[in-house]
C-alpha cells in the first residue's frame, strides 16, 4: 500500500511550519510528526493530502525539562522517550505507565505524544493521563501562542482543540511527586489498543487514600473523568472493600461504544472492574 | 521528487524519490536491499524493521524522505564478512525459524531488544518481541535464541555495531 501522491516540507521553525500550515486555501495539508497513525491512514488513503509538513526538523519539539513547579514534554518527545526519562518517572508515573502499553517497542520510537493527542484516538491510552494528570496544552497559531486546559482540549472524536491551521509545540503537567500509580489497560490480545482501560493515581497519607485522580479511555468519543470517584475516594482507605465501593459508580453516565471487542453494558462493568484494580494497585495494595 | 541521501549498512546513497516513497521500499527497490521485507503493510507484523539512528523501527511506515541525512541499518548489514552477528547465530542454532518470511525483523528488532535491555528475562523477551509475529515457530525457539544471544551483544561482539 501506497499513499497518494503529495508534496513534502520539512520546516526548520515553528513560523515557518504556521506559514505552510495557513498558505492552504484548497490545497489540503497536514502535519507529520511520528507519522505511526498518520501514515497507516495515508497509506490506506483514507486520506491524501496535497501537502505533508514534517515537524522533525524544528528544533525545541522534543525533550521533557523541568519548568518551575511544571514538568514540559515536547510535542515531538517520542513515547520511548516519555517512558524511559527519570523526570516522568519521578513526578508523572502514571503517564510513563501509560506510555510503555502504547503498540509496539518500534512503534514507541517513532511516535510521540504530541501526535498521540491530536490524533485523538478515543482508544489512544495517552488522552486519559493527559486528562487525569491536569495538564496544559500549549497550541501555536497565526495569532499565536495560546494554552488550553486537557480538559477543553479533546472536544470528540479524532477531535481536538487544534485547528487545521496550528500545531501542538507542548504539553505542561503539574507534578504529581510521590503519587502511586497505574494505567490499566485491557486487550484481548497484545500489541492491541484498550477495549476499555482506567488510569489512576493516588497520593496516599498514611495507610489511606489522601488524593486520587481517575480517567476513562474508549468509554466515549473523549477520555471521561471520573469525578465523583474521585471525590469518593478521597479519604477511603485502601482497601478492596473500601475502594470498590468507592469506584462502583464510574461509567456511571458514559456511553461507550460496543463494537466486537464488547457491547456497551460489557464496557461498563469492565470499566469498574479495571477501576478497582487501577485504585488499589496505585495505592500499593494488589 | 526529493533528493535524499541516507547512510545503508554504512554506505551513503543519494536518491530522488517521490515523497509519498515508504522507506522499505526505497531500501528494496532503490538501494537492493531485499533482506528487509514486508509481511503485512499495516505496521503490524514487524517483518520490516530496520534500525534507524541506532532505534527500532517499521521501515513501511517510515518514509524515505523522513530517513534523509540519517542511518539505517537492516539485517543484510549485519555479518562481518562471513562472521554471522550473534544474535543471527542465534537464531541459525537454536533453529528458531521455519519458513523464514519473519527472521530478518525477528533479528533486528531481537537486536534492539538486547541492546536496550542486555540480560532480559523471558517475560521482557516476549514483550519486546510483540510488534513482530511469526506464523511458523510458536517463538519457542525464537525466545531461546535471544536468551542464547543474550550478554554477547552486550558485551560488543556484534560484528556491525
Ligand atoms: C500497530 C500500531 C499499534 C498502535 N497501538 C496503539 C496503542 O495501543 N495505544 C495508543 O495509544 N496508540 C497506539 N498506536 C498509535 C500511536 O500511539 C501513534 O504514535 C500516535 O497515535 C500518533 O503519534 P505520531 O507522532 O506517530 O503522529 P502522526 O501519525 O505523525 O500524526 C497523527 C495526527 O496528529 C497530527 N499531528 C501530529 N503531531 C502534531 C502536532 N504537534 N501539532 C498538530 N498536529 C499534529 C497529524 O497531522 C495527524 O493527523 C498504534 C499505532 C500502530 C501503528
Ligand atoms: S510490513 Fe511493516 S510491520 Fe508488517
Ligand atoms: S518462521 Fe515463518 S513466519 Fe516466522
Amino acid at each position: 500500500m501506497i499513499p497518494a501522491a503529495f508534496d513534502y516540507q520539512a520546516p526548520a521553525s515553528v513560523e515557518e511550519a504556521l506559514q505552510l500550515l495557513s498558505g492552504g486555501g484548497d490545497t489540503e495539508i497536514k502535519v507529520l510528526a511520528g507519522g505511526q497513525s498518520l501514515l497507516p491512514v495515508l497509506k490506506m488513503r483514507l486520506a491524501a493530502p496535497d501537502l505533508v509538513v514534517d515537524l522533525a526538523k524544528i528544533p525545541g519539539l522534543t525533550g521533557i525539562r523541568e519548568d518551575g513547579d511544571r514538568i514540559v514534554v515536547g510535542a515531538m518527545t517520542t513515547h520511548h522517550e516519555v517512558a524511559n526519562d527519570p523526570l516522568v518517572a519521578e513526578h508523572l508515573l502514571l503517564l510513563q505507565e501509560a506510555a510503555k502499553t502504547v503498540a509496539d517497542p518500534q512503534v514507541r520510537h517513532r511516535g510521540t505524544l504530541g501526535g498521540a493527542l491530536v490524533h485523538a484516538d478515543p482508544a489512544g491510552d495517552l488522552l486519559a493521563p493527559v486528562l487525569a494528570l491536569d495538564a496544559e496544552l500549549v497550541i501555536s497559531g497565526a495569532a499565536g501562542r495560546r494554552t488550553v486546559p486537557a480538559a477543553e482540549f479533546f472536544q470528540g472524536l479524532f477531535t481536538t482543540a487544534v485547528g487545521e491551521d496550528e500545531i501542538l509545540t507542548e504539553i505542561r503537567f503539574p507534578r504529581h511527586t510521590g503519587w502511586g500509580a497505574r494505567y490499566e489497560k485491557f486487550t484481548r490480545v497484545v500489541q492491541q489498543w484498550s477495549v476499555v482501560s482506567v488510569a489512576a493515581s493516588v497520593r496516599m497519607d498514611g495507610g489511606a487514600i489522601a488524593e486520587a485522580v481517575v480517567a476513562l479511555t474508549n468509554m466515549g468519543s473523549t477520555p471521561i473523568r471520573a469525578s465523583s470517584v474521585e471525590q469518593a475516594l478521597a479519604g477511603c482507605a485502601a482497601t478492596a472493600e473500601a475502594v470498590g465501593a468507592a469506584v462502583a459508580g464510574v461509567a456511571e453516565g458514559t456511553s461507550p461504544p460496543a463494537d466486537l471487542n464488547g457491547d456497551a453494558d460489557y464496557r461498563r462493568q469492565l470499566a469498574v472492574v479495571l477501576a478497582r484494580r487501577a485504585v488499589l494497585a496505585a495505592a500499593g495494595v494488589s | 521528487m526529493t533528493q535524499v541521501s541516507i547512510t545503508v549498512d554504512g554506505t551513503k546513497y543519494t536518491d530522488d524519490v517521490e515523497p509519498r516513497t515508504l522507506l522499505v521500499q526505497h531500501l528494496r527497490q532503490a538501494i537492493g536491499k531485499t533482506g528487509t521485507l514486508v509481511g503485512c503493510d499495516t505496521t503490524n507484523c514487524g517483518a520490516c524493521t530496520v534500525h534507524l539512528d541506532g532505534v527500532s523501527v517499521k521501515s513501511c511506515t517510515v518514509l524515505a524522505v523522513q530517513a534523509d541525512g540519517h542511518e539505517v541499518l537492516t539485517v543484510e548489514g549485519l555479518a562481518d564478512g562471513g562472521e554471522l552477528h550473534p544474535v543471527q547465530r542465534a537464531f541459525h542454532e537454536s533453529h528458531a525459524l521455519q519458513c523464514g518470511y519473519c527472521t530478518p525483523g525477528m533479528i533486528m528488532q531481537s537486536i534492539a531488544l538486547l541492546q536496550e535491555n542486555p540480560n532480559p528475562t523471558e517475560d521482557e523477551i516476549r514483550n519486546g518481541l510483540e510488534g513482530n509475529l511469526c506464523r511458523c515457530t510458536g517463538y519457542q525457539n525464537i525466545v531461546k535464541a535471544v536468551q542464547q544471544a543474550a550478554g554477547s551483544v552486550a558485551a560488543g561482539t556484534g560484528a556491525a555495531e
